[in-house]
């Protein structure tokens, strides 16, 4: 590559990437010790299930934030990962820490679930995938409740870990914390590959992206069964932590507008958006569940919360944050920098020809000529 | 020269609306080929069906030997058809280079090289790391040819290269197609600017109410009086209701 093509695409953004290695290096450390600083059950509660939305929504945001397509079902696949740990380990009599051994089947049983399933709704776009994927979402939460093997509406129970009390919730803090890690990497490394390109790219326009050579139906079904291996993975871990699983639990319908909100209310289609959305939406739902313990509250400041982001951080908070920080930071500049502060560019001349070619030479001197008559 | 790219006897109906009737076009291979006719004649349809945005209720799309009829968008781009739109479509909220790697089918540091190649070659590789949504309309117009040229297709159908833009960006573009021509590329090109066609293209097909009315030489096409009938209505019949009102 040349050297001014190397210097363009390569010094971009250097010291943000330094910036974000350092916040990541803390939040980790952070992440590590925060069972050790914080060793109440009750605090540790709250983290477990931040992370377990911060993992969901982080997988979500992987197929729903980068396409653009909204999936109001992965209930689905949180759900039925829940119930195939529980079912496997209640025929099979797999009782202790062997339960973890069932997990990839959560993640295996979300994945297959997902090829069907996105096979019928992803052949149709917006408000109709969405009532699609809702669909789904009440067949699965009927058959679940109507089913014998599941257990009915009694659901199934996960079998006794010889835990203490207390390292009960720490094991299940780094389970989780190790989840959320897994997703976000997933998420991070379909953010910057060339399938999350293409993702994004269907999410701008689809048929422009077809015309481009991208199968859109093959990227679409592909993220959202990895999508749905995480949160099937994910749905397993909670079943253990929680100890049942039951229909309107497995299958909760607030499940996935809070996956919409914490996505929405950090920032869609970004890595961190989601991540910012869970560790604000899900312990203060949680705390206002156990404050408010006569029923609705969350839910209706949940809704208020999502029709206030909607309406005045439609982008996010990450977004809009980095908006302003940019917009701080420019104040007062040009929208184009003055033409004798500019890289001298002319169609189909690369720039260090310029100076160096005879017709480089030319063709500056033309080009200057022009802007001292029009000046 | 032998034609690269052949459409037989396409027609196209939506509903009971005629876009196209028998249509067949021959584009050979290294011209530049102009496709021109009056509003609604049918040739963004044409562009459509040619390349998979629309199927053909009948006839056929060859690419060389091949028979691409009714080959979906991906598999036509695949095979080395590239296309523009009239209104521009490109990917707002990614950045300018991230545009050009969509379509490149080449690894990642290649890509990046060819991509920014391209954008030298269209005069906007100064606005690489920009959102594509921020670019002004002539840009995009680049940006959507650069983004096509990316993957090297073998054909290239302009719709309308030179609509809405000013006349030095269409002194421009008209100076990138010759280059690429010249380097062997060939192109379809869709224009209601009949300097620019005229003064571009090999060969010049006229299209009215979806047919075919003629096609050759700008210099024949423009004293054709089919050409001139099918865009002032020349032969109009004698019971015009406003006769007064022509010519």
């Amino acid at each position: 590559m040349r050297p001014v093509m190397r210097t363009v695409l390569g010094a971009e953004s250097g010291r943000q990437h330094a910036l974000a290695g350092l916040a990541l290096v803390l939040l980790t450390v952070a992440a590590v010790v925060f069972p050790l600083v914080f060793s109440s059950p009750v605090v540790t509660n709250y983290a477990i299930y931040a992370l377990i939305f911060v993992a969901v929504g982080s997988a979500w945001n992987a197929f729903s934030g980068f396409s653009g397509y909204i999936s109001l079902g992965h209930a689905v696949f949180f759900g039925s990962g829940a119930y195939t740990v529980g079912i496997a380990a209640r025929d099979w009599h797999v009782n202790g820490d062997a339960v973890f051994a069932l997990l990839p089947l959560a993640a295996v049983a979300g994945a297959l679930i997902a090829v069907p399933f996105g096979l019928v709704a992803l052949r149709v776009r917006r408000h109709t995938f969405i009532v699609i994927t809702i669909a789904v979402f009440f067949i699965f939460q009927l058959m679940a409740a109507n089913f014998s093997f599941t257990g009915g509406s009694v659901g199934v129970s996960a079998p006794f870990l010889p835990w203490t009390p207390v390292s009960f919730n720490d094991h299940f803090y780094y389970i989780t914390l190790g989840c959320a890690v897994v997703a976000i990497a997933v998420a991070a490394s379909v953010r910057r590959s060339r399938f999350g390109l293409q993702l994004r790219a269907i999410r701008d326009d689809e048929d422009r992206a077809r015309g481009l050579g991208v199968r859109t139906m093959r990227v679409k079904l592909t993220a959202f069964v990895l999508s749905a291996a995480v949160a099937g993975l994910v749905g397993g871990v909670w079943f253990l932590y929680l100890t049942q699983v039951q229909p309107p639990s497995g299958f909760d319908p607030l499940f996935d507008l809070s996956l919409v909100l914490m996505s929405f209310l950090g920032g869609l289609g970004t890595v961190s958006g989601p991540v910012l959305g869970a560790l604000i939406v899900e312990p203060g739902q949680l705390y206002l569940t156990i404050r408010y313990t006569n029923g609705y509250v969350s839910e209706i400041l949940l809704g208020a919360l999502l029709l206030v982001v909607v309406l005045f951080v439609p982008r996010g908070l990450i977004p809009t944050a980095s908006e302003w920080i940019k917009g701080m930071r420019t104040r007062g500049q040009p929208a184009v920098a003055p033409a004798s502060q500019r890289a001298p560019s002319l169609p189909g001349l690369r720039s260090e020809e310029l100076a160096t070619s005879d017709e480089g030479r030319q063709r500056l001197k033309g080009a200057r000529r022009r802007a001292g008559r029009i000046n | 020269m032998t034609a690269l790219l052949r459409t037989e006897g396409v027609r196209k109906a939506y509903g009971g609306v005629r876009a196209l009737d028998s249509c067949t076009v021959e584009v050979d291979e290294g011209s530049v080929a102009g496709l021109i006719g009056p509003n609604g004649s049918g040739k963004t349809t044409l562009f459509n069906v040619i390349t998979g945005y629309a199927k053909a209720d009948a006839g056929h799309v060859y690419l060389g030997d091949a028979r691409i009829t009714n080959v979906p968008p991906d598999r036509v781009f695949a095979l080395g058809i590239g296309r523009t739109f009239q209104l521009t479509r490109i990917f707002a909220s990614l950045t300018v280079l991230e545009n050009m790697l969509v379509a490149s089918p080449n690894g990642h540091a290649a890509a990046r090289r060819r991509a920014m190649e391209q954008l030298e070659f269209v005069g906007i590789a100064g606005h690489h790391a920009a959102l594509a949504g921020t670019l002004s309309y002539g840009q995009r117009k680049l940006l959507e040819l650069a983004y096509v040229l990316v993957a090297d297709p073998a054909v290239v159908l302009l719709d309308e290269p030179a609509g809405g833009v000013n006349l030095s960006l269409v002194n421009t573009i008209a100076d990138r197609i010759r280059e690429l021509n010249a380097a062997g590329k060939t192109f379809l090109i869709v224009e209601h600017n009949m300097e620019f066609v005229m003064g571009l293209c090999d060969r010049v097909t006229v299209l009215d109410s979806g047919s075919v009315v003629a096609a050759g030489p700008p210099a024949i096409i423009r004293t054709d009086r089919r050409v001139l009938n099918a865009y002032l209505g020349e032969d109009l019949p004698d019971d015009d209701p406003h006769p007064e009102e022509r010519p």
